[in-house]
């Protein structure tokens, strides 16, 4: 038989599926403890017990200092600039690229603008942000937010512009105004591509908040793991990028979620 | 009695291109008027015209006696041959949602007994169409002939004057479209509709239609085939004998 007519079932797909990762950390583990064995104090592949351990004292013990868990203040920190900064782009998304792909004269008028700003690279306006908005939450919230709502913003505006033109002939024959098929055919087809855009844009989004943790915070996934990068802490490190990777999981299948849920008609049709 | 639709000496040219020139004919109420022709001879513009997607270069298309704005408005009614329907909308939202747009200028929306009273009247356009049974099914659950019951469905609910069907019957299977036909026809005598439909089929132009527009090219330069546009070459109303005979060979044959 062909490679490429094997197709594993359900059972021992999970299953093939499952192996990598299990050979990686087994890979891992024999490393860690080879290096551990010859150097007791080695702080590179620290052993799953040691990461465990200061996982367990940065998500359970308070900080004299601050009063907080480390790992929660961290977590609550980078959340909230995270929603915000998605929040923001999500919202001028749904503004922008509907009215970019409904209405012509809005595409004639701003489509230039935004396909220039999409180029920009964003982390080469973060100074401008720090200037401008200062190095507090401002300026993390807007990096993120100005780093993917130009892409959502376009693909948007090119999933609306692309719905069949009869969809919008037909709507006006059945007496809807500009601002009824905008609200009635144009925005509920919009939402799940914008569920979708959003959930591909998480990615860059993480990648923008911890950029900007990096370089000026005092709190944050991405400002703990810079900071202790300094004391090679990859005992900390290790478990804040798996913490962070759940986090990342978790968002994308709360979105998925409520995109199968609220759209049944754009997955595949069925109840 | 007036004409419902006429059109006057009227020309449709993109630059240099002439895709439509001189066609002059009116349409009474009532009519069931087939548009046929070969690709490219202007059917398509000629419904689009009517429909209100493009004005005319030059001359008028008058309905009930006004010059139509080159936009699309409710007293026109269309079934195209895909896409006609909101894949996000259930049958019963799809129907409702012309009465929604007149009743509910900002939220496209009604509630209470409005609501009911649409719901009510949508329920039964579509029991009329032969889908009472699918009311809540999306359109993606619903076949290809069952889709475009729900697109006439989805017109008549606003009582257009003029109902335009652009090939509304060419994706469907040779089964699926006699029952369609048998559809169209009882709905067009039961209403009481002016219909101008635009098909490929010949034999389904004479077989539901009343009267038959060919549309071709009266004159042809080899050298520049933009220079010349097509017009109505045969315009006739179909009386039983003339349906019994069939379509004349010239016809069949291009």
């Amino acid at each position: 038989m062909r490679l490429v007519n094997i197709r594993p079932a359900k059972g021992s797909r999970i299953l093939i599926g499952a192996i990598p990762i299990i050979l990686l950390l087994v890979v891992y583990a024999v490393l860690s403890a080879a290096r551990v064995e010859a150097n007791p104090n080695d702080k590179v592949l620290p052993t799953f017990l040691a990461m465990a351990r200061a996982a367990m004292r940065l998500f359970t013990a308070t900080d004299p200092r601050t009063g907080d868990v480390t790992a929660w203040a961290d977590t609550t920190a980078s959340l909230w600039r995270l929603a915000m900064g998605v929040g923001i782009a999500t919202l001028a998304t749904l503004l922008l690229g509907i009215a970019l792909g409904v209405v012509p004269l809005v595409r004639a008028a701003l489509g230039p603008l935004v396909t220039i700003i999409a180029v920009i690279p964003p982390i080469a306006v973060l100074p401008i942000l720090f200037i401008a908005l200062g190095l507090g939450e401002a300026s993390k919230i807007a990096l993120i937010a100005v780093g993917i709502a130009p892409f959502m913003i376009r693909d948007l505006a090119g999933h609306v512009a692309g719905l069949p033109a009869e969809q919008f002939v037909k709507a006006q024959t059945l007496g809807a105004s500009t601002w009824q098929l905008t609200l009635r055919v144009a925005l509920p087809q919009a939402l799940p591509r914008l569920i979708d855009s959003l959930r591909l844009s998480m990615g860059p989004a993480w990648v923008f908040l911890i950029s900007a943790e990096a370089i000026a915070s005092d709190v944050g996934l991405g400002y703990r793991i810079f900071l202790v990068r300094r004391y090679l802490s990859m005992d900390i490190i290790l478990p804040y990028v798996a913490w962070i990777s759940l986090l990342a999981i978790l968002t994308d299948w709360i979105l998925l979620t409520i995109s199968r849920r609220a759209f049944p008609w754009a997955h595949g049709g069925g109840h | 009695m007036a004409p419902i639709l006429s059109f006057e000496d009227v020309w449709v040219e993109y630059g240099e291109k002439v895709v439509l020139e001189r066609v002059s004919l009116s349409i009474a109420e009532g009519e069931f008027v087939s548009v046929v022709g070969p690709s490219g001879a202007g059917k398509s513009t000629f419904l689009r015209l009517v429909l209100g997607q493009e004005g005319p270069s030059r001359g008028r298309v008058l309905l009930d006696g006004t010059p139509l704005a080159p936009e699309c408005s409710p007293d026109r009614g269309v079934v195209f041959q895909r896409y006609s329907v909101f894949p996000h909308l259930t049958a019963l939202q799809n129907v409702m949602f012309g009465l929604e747009c007149a009743g509910s200028f900002l939220l496209a929306r009604l509630f209470g007994a409005s609501r009911k009273a649409a719901r009510d009247e949508a329920a039964q356009m579509l029991e009329a169409v032969g889908l009472g049974h699918s009311l809540d099914a999306y359109p993606a659950q619903l076949s290809g002939g069952m889709q475009q019951r729900l697109a006439i469905a989805q017109a008549l609910v606003k009582r257009p004057r003029v109902l335009l069907l652009d090939e509304p019957f060419g994706a469907l299977d040779p089964g699926i479209r006699l029952d369609m036909h048998e559809l169209v026809g009882g709905l067009w005598k039961e209403h009481g509709l002016t219909i101008m439909m635009v098909t490929h089929d010949i034999n389904e132009a004479f077989k539901l239609g009343t009267r038959v527009l060919a549309f071709d090219k009266r004159r042809h330069d080899p050298h520049a085939p933009n220079r010349y546009g097509a017009t109505a070459v045969y315009d006739v109303k179909l009386d039983r004998k003339a349906k019994e005979a069939g379509p004349p060979a010239e016809l069949v044959a291009g």
